[in-house]
């Protein structure tokens, strides 16, 4: 197909990118300009290397994708090695997609039981007293389950981390001066569904901010730029993207995503709702389906994080859930955060289960889908489910998800 | 040390600033953060265009009124393809079930606490493709055709500020407060 490399080097000394222009021919025969990826030298070091670029860029051997669907979009958290979520690959639930806006157009209003409504430009909100922390988030409906051809990304990839930082509400909160009686506030994205939530005050004075970075840089457009709410621990939902106004009240709103959306049935024909805080959970991330496994010494490796503060410990259990022996946690570990655990197996080749359980430190224990079924009843809803989740290892080393059934 | 605290509690008073306490690590030092009087307090024309929301007790209500039949027209050009015919086909989200109902669906009769949430939801966020789109009679009319479908309100029930936050809506009694605290028990 390549008909003549154009003076590949000079195109390659002007690119960040590691592919050269080419003339290529297309089907029908015509011959135009296209990308085609350099070569792979069979020695590097025999070889100058790609220059220097604006943007850098990942490997092509790394196919590093979320999985989109009409409504999310999935962290593949099999492929990543580490707690910190690199940007574009941040989860994403939109309830009007993502929205283009202009930051020099961007306003935040502040107003109802205030004693000075204003109006703050993202610069206002940039010369504020600024915070930073590190924090998971995760979406209420992260429970997949079903077949036991499916990966972590796809069981619960609505969960990332990242380095948030942006004012704090305690401090924003002081410019308008919160009036005695107050007790919740409404947040509003400005997205085309212009979402809405009702968030009590008195917690998210304690640590809620409203951010504009992300890992160093602006939040990405997926992740609410320029500025959004982020509540740690709660309910990824609540911490409203886009936002755009800030209503202080002395009641809930009861916003469709706090009524119809976001509220799980549980035993009795009860609807629980405000159910804000994300409870303890954990996963293996590796060996999970799709990678297959030798005989002899595996280090079992995931991620565990609880909405109510640190991660205590990690269990790993190679038998099925008959034992369980603590994995090593990769210090530090954060309040609120994606923890990283180890655990090193000496596999026999026979075929068996392998799970993990995280204890968090208000001694909440990672429950089966069982316990949950127990505790909620055979028609809870979908939100808040956070069952350890078993791989089968079988005996040809194939790793596949043990699908739960409790209907 | 406490003498040093409570000494810049009072400056921070005295200079109008409010002090705070925040960890650092582990200890707890004061900081006084001043108000940096930043926003602009011009907001009236903001709220004017953007505060939509409408609370339970009807705070926020617009004027206007509409009987059920006035949203049956509105309902089939601009929601029926995504919620049904009759709101019970889909194939988005069903909002109509009959009452009471056992099925898995949770529609606007069997699972939706509040009516003012139907006014709220549908003037910001519908139509999906058209958000926003729709005037206050229009919201009045879908919200009467779709609660009267529900058989939650007569045909001669007219619907507008005073009457919406009066209708009950039978799955209320259901909803109770998130009863999970952490700790060893699971809920």
């Amino acid at each position: 197909m390549k008909e003549k490399k154009i003076s590949r080097r000079k195109i390659l000394a002007g690119s960040a990118l590691a592919a050269g222009v080419a003339l290529v021919k297309t089907t029908a025969g015509q011959l135009v300009n296209a990308l085609v990826p350099e070569p792979i030298p069979k020695d590097p070091t025999k070889q100058l290397g790609a220059p220097q670029g604006k943007i850098g860029t990942r490997s092509r051997f790394e196919l590093l994708e979320k999985i989109p669907s009409d409504t999310s979009s999935r962290t593949p958290l099999h492929l990543l090695n580490g707690t910190i979520t690199p940007s574009d690959l941040h989860f994403e639930r939109n309830h009007g997609g993502v929205p283009a806006i202009d930051p020099e157009n961007y306003r935040l209003l502040i107003h109802g039981m205030v004693d000075r409504p204003k109006v703050f430009t993202l610069q206002d909100l940039k010369r504020l007293p600024s915070f930073t922390r590190i924090a998971f988030l995760e979406c209420s409906g992260n429970y997949r389950t079903g077949k036991e051809t499916m990966t972590p990304q796809q069981i619960c990839g609505l969960t990332s981390q990242s380095e948030w930082t942006g004012v704090l509400l305690s401090t924003l909160f002081r410019e308008v001066g919160i009036r005695p009686g107050a007790s919740w506030f409404l947040a509003e994205g400005s997205d085309a569904a212009v979402m809405t939530r009702s968030i009590p005050l008195a917690r998210a004075l304690k640590e809620g901010m409203l951010a504009y970075a992300q890992n160093g840089e602006a939040l990405r457009p997926e992740q609410g730029y320029p500025a959004r709410l982020f509540l740690p621990g709660w309910e990824g939902n609540m911490s409203v993207k886009w936002i755009r106004r800030i209503e202080v009240s002395d009641q809930p709103y009861m916003t469709r995503e706090e009524t119809s959306k976001y509220t799980e049935r549980i035993r009795d024909n009860k609807i629980r709702q405000f159910s804000f805080d994300m409870d303890a959970r954990s996963i293996i991330t590796f060996p999970t389906y799709p990678v297959t496994v030798e005989k002899g010494w595996i280090e079992i490796r995931g991620i565990a994080w609880s909405g109510r503060g640190k991660v205590q410990k990690v269990e790993v259990s190679t038998d099925a859930g008959r034992t369980w022996q603590l994995a090593t946690l990769q210090e530090p570990v954060l309040d609120k955060a994606h923890t990283y655990f180890r655990y090193i197996w000496k596999w026999d080749g026979n075929a068996t289960e392998i799970a993990s359980r995280v204890t968090d430190e208000t001694g909440y224990i990672q429950p089966t889908i069982r316990q949950l079924v127990e505790a909620r009843g055979i028609d809870m809803g979908g939100y808040h489910l956070n069952p350890i989740t078993f791989w089968q290892v079988k005996q040809d080393g194939r790793v596949l998800l043990r699908p739960e059934k409790w209907k | 040390m406490k003498k040093l605290l409570s000494l810049v509690i009072v400056i921070a008073v005295a200079c109008n600033q409010r002090a705070e306490l925040r960890l650092h690590d582990g200890k707890a030092v004061s900081t006084a953060l001043p108000v940096f009087d930043l926003g602009d307090t011009k907001v009236d024309s903001l709220i004017e265009a953007w505060d939509i929301d409408v609370r339970p007790d009807g705070q926020g209500l617009p004027p206007g009124s509409a009987l059920p039949a006035d949203g049956k027209l509105i309902y089939q050009q601009k929601c029926s393809n995504c919620h049904g015919v009759t709101g019970k086909e889909g194939p988005m989200g069903a909002l109509v079930s009959a009452v009471p109902d056992t099925g898995r669906a949770k529609t606007v009769g069997n699972y939706w606490p509040y009516a003012t949430t139907l006014f709220d939801y549908i003037r910001r966020a519908m139509p999906y493709n058209q958000p926003g789109s729709l005037t206050n009679e229009e919201v009045y009319a879908l919200c009467a055709w779709i609660l009267h479908q529900n058989q939650l309100i007569a045909e001669d029930f007219r619907l507008d500020q005073q009457s919406l936050p009066t209708i009950e809506m039978p799955a209320k009694k259901f909803y109770v407060p998130d009863d999970r605290t952490g700790g060893p028990t699971i809920r």
